[in-house]
């Protein structure tokens, strides 16, 4: 197990390497030069133009900027930002949170779904719940967030006002935060009605952010349990007159469960690239915003930090994920 | 059951809450995030709305939904013969807030005035480069550096600037974002405890809004000030609820989430028009979108040439399809909301026989021509690359063919300013201060040549109308000179000048006395909610 460990973990330092390489060519392929970007109309003055390359070390040969940037980024330095001028690491902070409070709720309203309706949808092959279900499902996975998101708020919130049209609270709680987590930090404010708001406003964008990963986790726990009730085991456990829900939820679920985690792990990187559409429309305060919101504003080292810390926090969790699957699946730690 | 007690129970705390809050509140969409709350190293008009137009208040202010100027923190200024001395009297008894980080001992004097421009102005002062990267870019952009002399406290309430040459527009400068009066007293503070960067997150100023919160990227709050010098205005909290999203900012007005939103799409202004619950203003902004042909290559360094290409185009058509609505036709340079707007100038009309006939007369023919058509939606020009392709039929109607040429958006306007630039170049301003001056003397005196004349136009009596207009302080004889300046300007045809774009303000019914700005900014100091 340690051996695997090891491993797992050897092979994430040239993969990180890679990124912060990416992540730093990318930025300087986009077409623009940052300090004209950083100007306004009136554009900036010569002098002030070599002032500014210098003291942001543009004038440096491009290796040298990579290894200063790196060098920077190991001391815990990730930049300040060109726009608001704070440290890249301080705003990620304190944007994190509701990003992490949204994709986790999305995740748990896939996981919540789309397991037991794949199962369902396994076990009644054929019927009119499977054929519905995975055709819900298709159109889910082809479903464009952005005019998804829209589409729901127009209704939800425009038409029949069941819903707010976006943020995290209802501007009459001032709250400010401790946690981050409007969940908790409601909660530990003891402020019940606050905590309703903060429910609500989640229920829109956890569902656009969920809708892809409940299709493709109903998806595959539906073919992953088709496979596993086609086992001998199954038969076997069917022969000895288990009742059929026994079978299901012990015998089968169990073993069809190890490719959904998988899926499960893969699909967080995926939440975190859709939280930048969700965000967007949601005027959702995260991460995925924030991004966006940088690249409008050509703010390259937010752009460049906000990649790089986005790629080691997938990273981590596709980590945690391949750990979990060697903990259900000892197989895998004897390869 | 019982959660749906629990919930019965927090819907009626809800309904109780709201009952018992009194105090009246104005949402604002606002468009996006601050950078930070400090007027003067930033350039957005967000940045301003939530700083220096809610917080901070200037010697001068830009009158209510006009571009005169009117005594702000100055009660009144005296300017000396030569136009060189400005004497401003300060406003006695003027508060700063009191916030949790900041308790003003004294009231607003000459200290504060010569602070505020000096950290923009003078490298050893403390906050020059308290900001990594800085760069106070409208101080630069409007040439402060170059026309200030001096600034003297003359007495406490007493402050005299002097020039290195005469320039009227120096009053308008003095009401932009970026001459904001901030609190000496308290930069000394922060000074004191090290913090200097906290000028820019924790701002402290005279206005009629004080600072409460601001949670990144989602809500800021203010209040209202209560000892604000020209009395407390009549809303109480103010807060701006960021929404980036165009359609979702109309979702969220028309959901009652917000009271006021800014720049709508153009395809939602007549759904807005239609919802009773919603008022929509609208008004001209203060901008030109433009086409600069280079006047010193030929065939259109000949006049003629120039004004047979203006008559090709069908102005109207284009802002029908690329505008939607949003714009108006530019007759001349300026906006008619700008002072010295000449009604009396008449525009090309649109007319491809006559233009054909005159470059016949011109001796032109099979005349190939570059034209320009910028990457971005501009406020000005929102698709720069389809006003080109029309443009382009246009001109195919009259024997001229077009090459469209675009580059990404900086290397565009690199290229552009080169002197020896062909063809035809759209681009456009959106104005600073309400002065004429920022757009003749910016866009086409000869000095910016090679800087912002795309035209390379250099034209002796225009230069010297400019010039006059510059130097002389009496408002009367500049708006004269500034008519004629418009009249030689559309004689001479250096651009085609195609549209000013219509800006859209929706708003609830319970919204009064908001008034559209033509410089772009958004006030809440006049603005009261009915319950």
């Amino acid at each position: 197990m340690l051996r695997y460990i090891l491993q797992k973990l050897a092979l994430i330092v040239p993969t990180i390497i890679g990124i912060s390489l990416c992540a730093f060519a990318f930025v300087r392929v986009l077409p623009g030069d940052p300090i004209l970007a950083m100007a306004g109309q009136h554009g900036v003055s010569p002098e002030r133009y070599e002032i500014l390359k210098e003291q942001f070390g543009y004038n440096l040969p491009i290796w040298q900027q990579y290894f200063n940037y790196i060098w920077s980024v190991l001391q815990g330095d990730f930049g300040i930002s060109l726009s608001t001028k704070r440290p890249v690491i301080t705003e990620f902070l304190t944007l994190f949170p509701a990003t992490i409070e949204l994709a986790s709720i999305a995740m748990l309203l896939a996981v919540a779904i789309g397991i037991p309706a794949g199962v369902f949808a396994a076990v009644k092959r054929g019927s009119w719940f499977d054929q519905l279900t995975m055709g819900v499902a298709l159109t889910g996975y082809s479903m464009p967030i952005f005019w998804w998101g829209l589409l729901l708020i127009i209704f939800f919130s425009g038409y029949l006002g069941w819903t707010p049209v976006s943020g995290r609270l209802d501007l009459m709680f001032f709250l400010r935060p401790i946690t981050g987590f409007m969940l908790i930090d409601t909660l530990l404010y003891g402020n019940w009605p606050a905590f309703v708001s903060a429910l609500r406003h989640l229920i829109l964008p956890a569902v656009v952010l969920g809708t892809i990963p409940l299709a493709v986790i109903a998806r595959q726990t539906r073919s992953a349990m088709l496979e596993v009730l086609g086992e001998d085991y199954v038969r076997t456990a069917r022969a000895k007159g288990l009742s059929p829900r026994r079978v299901v939820n012990v015998h089968a679920l169990r073993n069809a469960l190890i490719p959904v985690v998988t899926t499960i792990g893969l699909q967080v990187g995926l939440l975190l690239g859709g939280a930048i559409l969700t965000e967007t429309i949601f005027s959702w305060p995260g991460i995925g915003k924030w991004m966006i919101d940088s690249i409008a504003k050509r703010d390259y080292v937010v752009v460049q930090s906000g990649l790089l810390l986005i790629a080691l926090i997938v990273m981590s969790v596709n980590l945690v994920v391949d750990l979990l699957y060697a903990v259900i699946n000892p197989r895998i730690r004897v390869q | 059951m019982k959660l749906m007690k629990t919930l019965l129970a927090a819907t009626a705390m809800l309904a109780l809450a709201a009952g018992a809050a009194q105090a009246k509140q104005l949402v604002f969409c606002s468009e996006a995030s601050p950078a930070h709350f400090d007027p003067g190293p930033t350039t957005g008009g967000n940045d301003f709305d939530a700083s220096s137009r809610t917080m901070y208040n200037r010697l001068v202010e830009f009158k209510h939904g006009g571009t005169e100027v009117e005594p702000g923190l100055a009660e009144s200024w005296d300017v000396s013969e030569d136009g060189l001395e400005y004497t401003f009297h300060l406003r006695p008894g003027v508060k700063f807030h009191t916030t949790s980080y900041f308790t003003p001992t004294r009231d607003f004097n000459a200290d504060d005035v010569i602070f505020s421009f000096e950290r923009q102005w003078k490298e050893d002062n403390a906050f020059y480069n308290y900001l990594e990267g800085i760069s106070w870019d409208y101080f630069q952009g409007m040439d402060m550096p170059k026309y200030l002399k001096s600034i003297e406290k003359v007495d406490d309430l007493t402050v005299k600037i002097t020039l290195n040459e005469p320039n009227a527009p120096m009053i308008a400068n003095l009401g932009m974002d970026f001459a904001s009066i901030m609190s000496k007293e308290y930069a000394d503070q922060l000074v004191e405890a090290g913090t200097l960067e906290l000028l820019a997150s924790q701002p402290v100023g005279t206005g009629p809004f004080e600072f409460v919160d601001y949670q990144t990227d989602a809500v800021i709050r203010y209040a209202a000030f209560p000892d604000y010098w020209a009395g407390k205005v009549a809303i109480d909290d103010l807060i701006f609820a960021i929404t980036t999203d165009p359609t979702v900012r109309v979702q969220k007005l028309k959901a009652g989430e917000c009271d006021i939103m800014p720049y709508p799409s153009p395809a939602d202004i007549a759904d807005l028009k239609a919802d009773t619950n919603l008022n929509v203003m609208e008004q001209e902004g203060l901008n030109i979108g433009y086409m600069s042909y280079n006047t010193t290559i030929a065939p259109m360094d000949n006049v003629e040439v120039r004004k047979a290409l203006n008559m090709a185009i069908n102005k109207e058509a284009i802002i029908e399809a690329v505008y939607q609505g949003a714009g108006q036709v530019a007759v001349n340079l300026i906006p008619p909301t700008m002072w010295s707007y000449n009604k009396d100038v008449k525009d090309d009309a649109y007319d491809p026989e006559a233009a054909k006939a005159a470059l016949e007369a011109a001796g032109v023919s099979d005349l190939t021509i570059d034209l320009w058509a910028m990457p971005v939606s501009r406020p000005y020009n929102p698709n720069a690359q389809r006003v080109a392709e029309l443009i382009q039929a246009d001109w195919a109607a009259v024997g001229v063919t077009a090459n469209i040429v675009s580059y990404e958006w900086t290397e565009y306007r690199t290229r552009g300013k080169l002197v020896d630039r062909p063809g035809a170049f759209q681009i456009g301003w959106t104005g600073d201060n309400g002065d004429p001056d920022n757009f003749f003397a910016t866009l086409f005196s000869c000095s910016a040549i090679g800087v912002s004349n795309y035209s390379s136009w250099c034209d002796d009596d225009f230069e010297k109308l400019i010039q006059d207009a510059k130097t002389t302080s009496d408002q009367a004889e500049r708006t004269k000179l500034y008519e004629q300046a418009q009249v030689v300007f559309k004689e001479q045809a250096p651009a085609l000048t195609l549209a000013h774009s219509k800006v859209f303000m929706p708003m609830s019914k319970r919204v009064s006395g908001f008034t559209m700005d033509p410089l772009g900014i958004h006030r809440f100091d006049n603005v009261d909610v009915t319950e």
